[in-house]
């Protein structure tokens, strides 16, 4: 088999709902009600199909994963498969007893989302009181020595909080710390000027970051994402097209990346219709940014293309209105006077309070 | 850099897997994972806590008898390096 193209994790988004409301939420935010969700059954297939692809780690998300009843089943569906199996929560709602459960079913590590240090602001961000609750899970969470995983979405409300971030980290003895800096698409792109940091603000984030990597090193892992608005050349974005990942969502399209739906034109394969490896091998839509044919300048002769094939297919849609151009956060690609302006707004707007939106109804996973 | 007379050991976090599609271990942890090559298993199988580094490479010098002794002392530091650096070590005194 051919390990180019051998995806070696399967996102399963379980479920759009969430309790709560987080203005960064990265999903299409033109979600308006909640639509059907694929079944127990068709997830348990989905997973095996995919071990036989190679999938070796299952990431469960959503939305808020935990809202789904038969989370156990999958739980136990993906242990026997000897999948490593991640939880992704906002840590909400959950007890003590069903964590357990779902470890003893084969759960291998959880990942807790926060949106800042302190109940004040994260209660605001999240738009719900979560705070207290998501610490109590974490505890939960090293009690039972899962591995923990704290996440924070940094943005311009809290990225000033970095050191507070690290201390609660290192209070809840979480293993990772990922210090993630928002992604702009979907509802963050919508929200753009008040999240979008100064370059000041990500260059001391960066900074107290890589000291605490230092101190920290051997007791915890901290990893500071950097946002790629302030970079020079694009993230490899999932590794490659239809490379690496399979995202499976809540109605069972099976997809690149979270988002490759919303690229107009393209055409992806329900899980219900049909099988896994088809939809991996012989998907239009998996297959149409493979490889480097289809490569725009100045990526089809740079040297970079093996490292970041051209970068993120959604921000060159969404942002330049073309999936097919060059992301634009490269500073080569003809569509990154977007970026420039972006960043020069971030600059002007220091001083302007940020208000958040607040979206209804569809939830997301942190990322 | 890390202390030779350390036992390291591997933290029960992480799962070794054998990957029967390219036939080498993968060592999986929270959200990702690496792929070891014969040297880094070699390594990790005795990352049990009963040995100490200086004994691990002059168990690993005795073994691959056609590397040189100072090239299996940089593969297993690097490495052990790098696995401390993701958290991956317990370290046994
Ligand atoms: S030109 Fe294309 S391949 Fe080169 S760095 Fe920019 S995005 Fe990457
Ligand atoms: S799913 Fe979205 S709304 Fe819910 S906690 Fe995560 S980021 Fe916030």
């Amino acid at each position: 088999m051919n390990n180019e193209h051998r995806p070696y994790t399967l996102i399963a988004e379980l479920t759009y709902r969430c309790p709560l409301r987080c203005p960064y939420c990265s999903n299409p935010s033109d979600f308006a009600g909640r639509g059907d969700e694929i079944d127990t059954d068709t997830w348990l297939r989905v997973f095996q199909e995919a071990e036989a692809l190679g999938v070796v780690q299952l990431n469960l998300t959503g939305g808020e994963p935990l809202l789904r009843d038969d989370l156990e089943q999958l739980v136990e569906g993906a242990g026997k498969l000897e999948l490593y199996t991640n939880l992704i929560t906002s840590g909400i709602p959950l007890t003590f007893e069903r964590l357990s459960r779902l470890r003893t079913l084969g759960l291998d590590s959880v990942q807790v989302s926060i949106q800042s240090s302190g109940p004040s602001v994260s209660d605001r961000i999240a738009g719900a009181p979560s705070f207290n609750r998501k610490l109590d899970a974490m505890q939960w969470v090293t009690s039972l020595a899962l591995p923990l995983t704290m996440n924070a979405v940094l943005h311009r409300e809290n990225i000033s909080d970095v050191e507070a971030l690290i201390a609660l980290a290192e209070r809840v003895s979480a293993d990772r710390l990922e210090l993630a800096n928002t992604q702009y698409l979907g509802w963050a792109l919508k929200n753009r000027v008040a999240l979008l940091p100064t370059r000041e603000q990500i260059e001391r984030a960066r900074t107290v970051a890589i000291e605490a990597k230092m101190r920290l090193r051997g007791k915890m892992e901290v990893l500071f994402i950097t946002p790629d608005y302030y970079s020079e050349y694009p993230k490899s974005c999932m590794e490659g097209w239809g490379r690496r990942f399979i995202v499976v969502n809540p109605e069972g399209l099976a997809l690149p990346c979270h988002l490759a739906h919303t690229i107009p034109g393209l055409h992806f394969e329900q899980v219900m219709q049909s099988r896994l490896a088809d939809i991996w091998h012989h998907s239009a839509g998996f297959n149409r940014f493979r490889g480097e044919d289809w490569l725009p300048d100045p990526c089809r002769t740079c040297e970079r293309r093996a490292l970041d094939f051209g970068g993120c297919r959604c921000q060159a849609f969404h942002v330049v209105g073309d999936a097919g151009m060059t992301d634009p956060i490269c500073s080569l690609a003809p569509g990154h006077g977007h970026i420039e302006s972006a960043r020069a707004q971030a600059n002007r707007t220091t001083e302007i309070p940020v208000l958040f939106d607040y979206r209804t109804g569809r939830g997301c996973s942190s990322r | 850099m890390i202390f030779t007379k350390v036992r390291p050991r591997l933290s029960p976090k992480v799962r070794l897997k054998f990957d029967r599609r390219t036939d080498r271990y993968l060592l999986l942890y929270p959200e990702t994972g690496l792929e070891l090559n014969k040297s880094a298993m070699a390594i990790v199988h005795l990352c049990t806590g009963e040995w100490t580094i200086d004994e691990m490479v002059d168990h690993l010098i005795r073994v691959y008898t056609d590397v040189s002794p100072d090239e299996i002392r940089r593969e297993v530091c690097g490495f052990l390096d790098v696995l401390a650096d993701r958290g991956l070590l317990q370290r046994v005194s």
